[in-house]
């Protein structure tokens, strides 16, 4: 099973580049949608077939993989969307920090006192890494669409540590969990209406009036 | 009876979506309030035992609970004619976010599992959002944007600081669990460098959504865009509620008997806050604006009190009283003059007190107790820190906090004054004082003023027991 874990954990860790260096949005969209649904195979590679583990693996790949994607498509569709036009930080430079970012978690979770099962996977290095990546893309897009999906990419990040100690999540919280962040990217995905509809645009450098 | 507590404002908010009359769904709020107030006080006073492993009240929870329901009864009395005066922006949306938001809220407060804390307080971030970007305009939604964004990212570390303290439990060759009990039960044999770093990322997500500074950036804006009785909300009751959360992190690291570190960082934050708030309330044009700094600092001194510990606990809990009501006044006699001026701004806000005598006098009353001036309740609460900074013998801190207290007091002094005082800038609008405008801010500024010069026994009883949970059990 560990293999298939790595499997998945590799193309996961091969998505944060790719939406770290495309400035399509869609692709964007649907490389979080793919690592969404990647990771909701986690609960059952790792802990193995329960009814607890397949109840999570089926929540979040319903509501990761396939519903707040669509979600996020059709806000892009309305608003009529299609490119990050210039980043605050270039695409290349930023594809550098990723990298970076990933070397970092590589060693850092080298030195965690991890528990001895947990030495060798890659959940741990793969979840900072992931983690990163949605800082990355929070703090270098300039379009609100992108930073949501940010905020996905780094909730994915720690969804991937809460593997590690799903046995003491109990369903009802998991459930709680998905459904908040399904409601937090609906209601930003009507702000963001709002947003295109007063500015005419989704770029967050607009929002700029308050401050001191 | 605590879930009947907790279900009890969602009934009202799923009529509130069907019901088609306007006044009547404004009414619904303070009925729920005053129905929420009621049962939180009867459940207060039986004090059942924590025997559910999801949810219960202790002396913390029962001091938030009642401040919060307090504030709310108050906040929903304001709102029926707050929201009959803007009958054109509508309430259908306002009415079951505030419901859903009190429901929220009070999970968060009694909430006894780590994760169901958070779903709690992330629902309140969520259900708040509308209300912030009730003015629908620019201003609004670029503020409402950035509280989403910045207290989701918040409290995502937050939730990585619970799976830390999760994996600090299965580091300590226990079953992991998320059970609050059960963690400060086991607390010992925690791993230590995960709880370290679990309470670091708690304290970094919860205090986002607190807004202690340098995690303080969403505030201004929000406070000063949303209507005044959501921000009478945010800062009286979910800075409480969020404060509530961080002293859970704090009563897991005493209970493992690793408190130094925790105290520590509250010190550090709790300075910071009242640093910055200084800085950006000198010279503050924006009356709400200031009101956020002012939060900013307040936030601080809970932080400071906390983190000092002995008395300056029991005082920073009495705060917490004396802040949410205060600032529930502030809040909502500055939404009064920001309708008669048609601005928040200094430079058309001038002479409140000719314009609306109740409104600018009470808001005049509400800077002196905010400041800690006697003998309203903050003075005293704030002296009680002070006397417990004395006591643990740390005079430096000692005198930075007065010294920043005492520049907090003339930088909004200078505002305030700005704006209550002199000949009226513009002539009075339609708008005129309300009874329901301004009764709820004076009786919340009466029990400030009582809290100030008489503290009930029960209260002191539930405040020692409070200030006892903080500390260290051995």
């Amino acid at each position: 099973m560990s293999d298939v874990n790595s499997v998945i954990l590799l193309v996961v860790i091969l998505l944060n580049f790719f939406t770290l260096g495309s400035a399509r949005l869609v692709a964007c969209i649907r490389a979080a949608a793919l690592q969404g649904a990647l990771l909701a195979l986690l609960p059952v590679t790792v802990h193995g077939l329960s009814g607890h583990s397949l109840m999570l693996a089926t929540g979040a790949f319903t509501l990761k993989g396939l519903f707040i994607p669509w979600l996020l498509l059709r806000a892009i569709r309305e608003v009529r969307i299609r490119r990050e036009m210039e980043p605050l930080i270039g695409l290349v430079p930023t594809l550098f920090l990723g990298v970076l970012a990933t070397v970092a978690a590589f060693l850092f979770a080298d030195r965690l006192p991890l528990l001895l099962e947990h030495q060798d996977g890659l959940l741990v290095p793969a979840s900072l890494a992931t983690m990163l990546t949605g800082f990355l893309l929070l703090m270098t897009r300039r379009k609100a669409i992108t930073q949501v999906v940010g905020y996905l990419i780094l909730e994915n990040g720690i969804f991937i540590f809460g593997v590690l100690l799903s046995t003491a999540m109990p369903l009802v919280v998991e459930a709680g969990v998905l459904l908040d962040l399904l409601v937090a990217v609906f209601v930003m995905g009507i702000v963001l209406n709002q947003i295109n509809r007063e500015f005419s645009t989704i770029n967050t450098e607009r929002l700029s009036a308050l401050k001191e | 009876m605590l879930v009947a507590l907790i279900l009890l404002p969602l009934l009202p908010a799923a009529l509130s979506l069907v019901l088609p009359w306007y006044q009547l769904r404004s009414w619904l709020l303070s009925a729920t309030g005053a129905a929420h107030l009621g049962l939180a006080l009867l459940l207060v006073s039986e004090a059942p035992p924590l025997t559910n492993p999801w949810i219960g009240l202790d002396a913390l929870s029962c001091l938030v609970l009642l401040v919060t329901s307090l504030l709310y009864l108050g906040c929903a009395f304001y709102a029926v004619d707050y929201l009959a005066m803007r009958r054109d922006r509508g309430n259908r949306v306002m009415v079951p976010c505030l419901l859903v938001f009190l429901s929220a809220m009070t999970l968060a407060i009694s909430a006894r599992h780590l994760g169901l804390l958070w779903v709690a307080v992330e629902t309140t971030t969520l259900v708040s959002a509308p209300l912030i970007y009730y003015n629908r305009n620019r201003l609004s939604i670029e503020a409402t944007w950035k509280y989403l964004l910045l207290c989701s990212v918040g409290i995502a570390l937050a939730m990585l600081g619970m799976m830390f303290v999760g994996y600090a439990a299965l580091g300590g060759g226990e079953p992991p669990s998320l059970h609050f009990d059960w963690l400060l039960e086991h607390a010992p044999s925690l791993s230590r460098p995960w709880l370290h770093a679990g309470f670091v990322f708690l304290l970094v997500g919860f205090g986002t959504k607190m807004g202690l500074a340098p995690l303080h950036s969403w505030k201004p804006d929000a406070y000063g865009e949303a209507p005044a009785l959501v921000g009478a909300l945010l800062s009286g009751g979910l800075t409480s509620v969020s404060f509530l959360a961080i002293l859970r992190a704090v009563q897991l690291m005493a209970a493992a008997g690793d408190q130094l570190m925790a105290r520590q960082a509250l010190v550090g934050l709790g300075l910071l806050s009242l640093l910055l708030a200084a800085v950006f309330m000198v010279r503050q044009p924006d009356i709400k604006r200031m009101l956020a700094y002012s939060s900013v600092e307040h936030m601080g001194i809970l932080a400071l009190g906390v983190g000092i510990g002995g008395l300056a606990t029991f005082g920073a809990l009495l705060h917490l009283i004396n802040n949410a009501l205060t600032k529930g006044c502030l809040f909502l006699t500055a939404g009064n003059i920001q309708r008669a001026f048609a601005s928040k701004h200094l430079s058309e806000v001038r002479g409140a007190l000719s314009v609306l005598p109740l409104s600018g006098g009470l808001f005049l009353a509400g800077f002196l107790a905010i400041t800690g001036a006697p003998p309203f309740g903050p003075f005293l609460s704030e002296f009680t820190i002070l006397r417990g900074l004395f006591a643990a013998e740390r005079p430096l801190i000692a005198g930075a906090f007065l010294l920043l207290l005492a520049v907090i007091f003339i930088g909004m002094g200078a505002t305030v004054l700005g704006a209550t005082q002199g000949a009226a800038t513009e002539p009075p609008g339609r708008f005129k004082d309300r009874l329901l405008l301004v009764a709820p801010p004076l009786v919340m500024l009466l029990l400030v003023l009582s809290l100030g010069l008489y503290l009930p026994e029960p209260l002191h009883r539930l405040l020692e027991a409070g200030a006892h949970l903080l500390e260290v059990r051995s």
